[in-house]
């Protein structure tokens, strides 16, 4: 399994041609407490770059857009009554959803663990 | 994802230290703790006897009230004190200069008040006889005069309630136009990243799509990049000027013949008027629509009492699709043209945003405000609001990081960032600790592109001994906050509460008083 990131600070994991996508610890913390989100439903047809999910702190609301192209599998339903746990554990049990790839080459023009933590210590 | 990059913090309650002796009340001496009404009077106590009714038992039958209702019964000496010790814990421009930027929080004459109080205007009904209420339409015909002569409009479309309400109205007579010339396809606005929030929010209300325009570096829409990106898919652009940054938009001329060229239209957002009103006309800057809202530029209070007010002038390119209803002369008097029928022809109009005619309490302060000042009179309220500004500006320039001093004069506000200040100390902690100084924080974290925003209008309201009491206040904060002094993470220490916790608020509101015996 391995972990992709965007420029927009959502991340990836892909496992076969399912991928579990959340937003990066830097963007929790950017955002501050995490008090709403809304997650995609299961069978939704999202293309690269569309918006996937809005997730509001206490004073900024945020879209999160799908990272690939592919169907939705799941929302992380947890997330409607626990928002808190997007700040608690963002890259873990805080993902959003999961989507089935419709194109694998679509995460080469991602950005891997090391390349992610360069750009965010530019920012 | 997109973040946030305004460096807005939400706050968490820190422990506040008491070194004061609690009181068996929770009052302390004049700052009375209030409870909700709901835990005053309980709903089995009543304000008021009646007499026993001598109708023999209720002809309601099953429609009954079942149910008690819920309400609590209190006497007219306990209601009369509830609201009055809340209405001590506010704060208003009547205790003090308000230096909410964007808000114009500017005095309200009192004679405003004395004219909307006379019967002639406070009791007329909206369904009164057009012939009983001659001199409330002419107010209206005369305050419509004067908008669109200090606009250099066309026409005004007086009903829309407030700022927000007025910019869809503007957006929707430019949706209709472009409809009218079969070229609806037109779906992008483009709004400057400066925009108040509600700008992109209209547009995307009525259907459009909303395009982001950056800012230069001196603070100003970046005009190079708003004409790179127009074109057939275009509708128009939503601009505010002066803008948020409190700076001119000195291209918006340009910028307009731009837009016009493309075949889009110009929406002002007029939320700044009062830095520019009797100097400059926004009709001869190209502009197609603009609200204006009556509680900032014509000082009719903020609340009011009921609905605001929020005209919007039109071009002549756009008046044809203005909304109904309007307020006409005629050789006898004056009438209100209600709809297309056989006498009035108005197949353009967009339609109604409102019932009736709009918000006469406004109307009236509105009218008086401007009659009472004169041309000379507005002209001056324009440039006392900008010298104050200015003067708050380079009074604090060398204390509190000033993004765009270098950018030249600003108009009605000042804008600072919170570079500079210790580490872990934001413009939040400023900000409540203006509170313990007596006055009511400045606009915080907005314009979003400026990092820890505080942004400043103290309005012509205010002498010169009162901003300098405002200066010396901030710039003492300001001092403590560079310095890291650590009571101001629990500030305010004198307000009635300190720093409440927004994130559970968020998460977990309670909107509806329960018992909690129940």
């Amino acid at each position: 399994m391995s972990r992709y990131f965007t420029e927009d600070h959502e991340w990836i994991d892909v496992d076969g041609d399912v991928g579990t996508v959340g937003i990066s610890d830097y963007a929790q913390g950017a955002l501050g407490d995490i008090v709403f989100v809304d997650v995609p439903e299961e069978g939704r047809e999202l293309s690269k770059g569309d918006e996937a999910a809005v997730v509001e702190s206490v004073k900024a609301a945020s879209d999160v857009y799908a990272p690939v192209s592919g169907t939705v599998v799941e929302g992380n339903a947890q997330l409607a009554d626990e928002p808190a746990l997007v700040n608690s554990d963002p890259e873990g049990e805080g993902w959003f959803f999961k989507i089935t790839l419709s194109d694998a080459s679509e995460l080469d023009a991602l950005m891997d663990e090391a390349a992610y933590a360069a750009f965010v210590a530019k920012l | 994802m997109t973040i946030n990059q305004s460096g807005w913090k939400p706050t968490s309650p820190e422990a506040n230290e008491a070194s004061v002796p609690a009181t068996f009340t929770g009052n302390r001496a004049l700052m009375l703790e209030e409870k909700l009404i709901f835990e005053i009077g309980d709903s089995e106590t009543t304000g008021v006897d009646f007499a026993e009714g001598d109708v023999a038992g209720s002809r309601l039958g099953d429609l009954s009230r079942k149910d008690p209702i819920g309400l609590p019964g209190l006497s007219e000496p306990e209601t009369v004190r509830h609201y009055t010790r809340l209405s001590r814990q506010n704060y208003a421009i009547d205790l003090g200069l308000f230096p909410l930027g964007s808000c114009t929080m500017k005095h309200n004459p009192r004679l405003n008040e004395k004219m909307a109080r006379l019967p002639g205007f406070s009791d007329v009904h909206p369904l009164a006889p057009v012939d009983t209420v001659q001199g409330a339409l002419e107010v209206i015909h005369q305050l419509a005069h004067w908008l669109v002569t200090l606009t250099g409009m066309t026409s005004v479309a007086m009903s829309p309630k407030a700022g927000a309400h007025g910019e869809l109205c503007g957006i929707l007579a430019i949706k209709a136009a472009l409809e009218k010339r079969g070229e609806g396809h037109r779906k992008v606005i483009l709004v400057p990243e400066s925009a108040h929030g509600t700008n992109p929010a209209t547009a995307a209300f009525a259907g459009f799509s909303v395009e982001d325009i950056p800012a230069t570096a001196d603070g100003r829409v970046d005009t190079d990049a708003l004409k790179a990106r127009l074109g057939p898919d275009v509708a128009g652009v939503m601009i505010t000027n002066p803008n948020t940054c409190g700076l001119f938009e000195r291209d918006l001329k340009d910028i307009s013949d731009a837009v016009h060229a493309a075949g889009g239209y110009v929406y002002c957002d007029g939320a700044n008027f009062n830095a520019i009103v009797g100097r400059v006309r926004p009709g001869d800057l190209g502009v197609d629509a603009m609200h204006i809202n009556l509680h900032k530029t014509f000082s009719t209070p903020h609340g009011g009492g009921g609905p605001g007010s929020g005209p919007v002038v039109f071009s002549e390119a756009l008046t044809p699709f203005a909304p109904l209803p309007f307020v006409e002369k005629t050789g006898e008097g004056f009438r209100l043209v209600e709809e297309e029928n056989a006498d009035d022809h108005h197949a353009d109009s967009f339609g109604r945003m409102v019932a009736f005619h709009g918000q006469m309490g406004m109307f009236t302060r509105a009218l008086t405000y401007i009659l009472s000042h004169g041309a000379d009179g507005l002209r001056q309220v324009a440039e006392d609001a900008v010298l104050n500004a200015n003067y708050v500006l380079r009074s604090l320039e060398n204390t509190l990081d000033a993004p765009f001093a270098k950018s030249g004069p600003c108009m009605h506000e000042a804008i600072f960032s919170d570079e500079g200040l210790a580490e872990g100390f934001s413009t939040i902690d400023v900000a409540k600790a203006l509170i313990d100084e007596g006055f009511h924080p400045m606009t915080m974290y907005f314009p979003l592109v400026v990092h820890g925003a505080m942004l400043v209008e103290p309005t012509e309201t205010e002498s010169k001994a009162a901003l300098d009491q405002f200066i010396g206040a901030l710039a003492s904060v300001a001092e403590r906050a560079k310095a890291g002094d650590p009571s101001l993470k629990t500030a305010p220490h004198f307000a009635p509460r300190a720093r409440l916790d927004e994130t559970l608020a968020a998460r977990k509101p309670v909107l509806v008083w329960k018992d909690k015996a129940a």
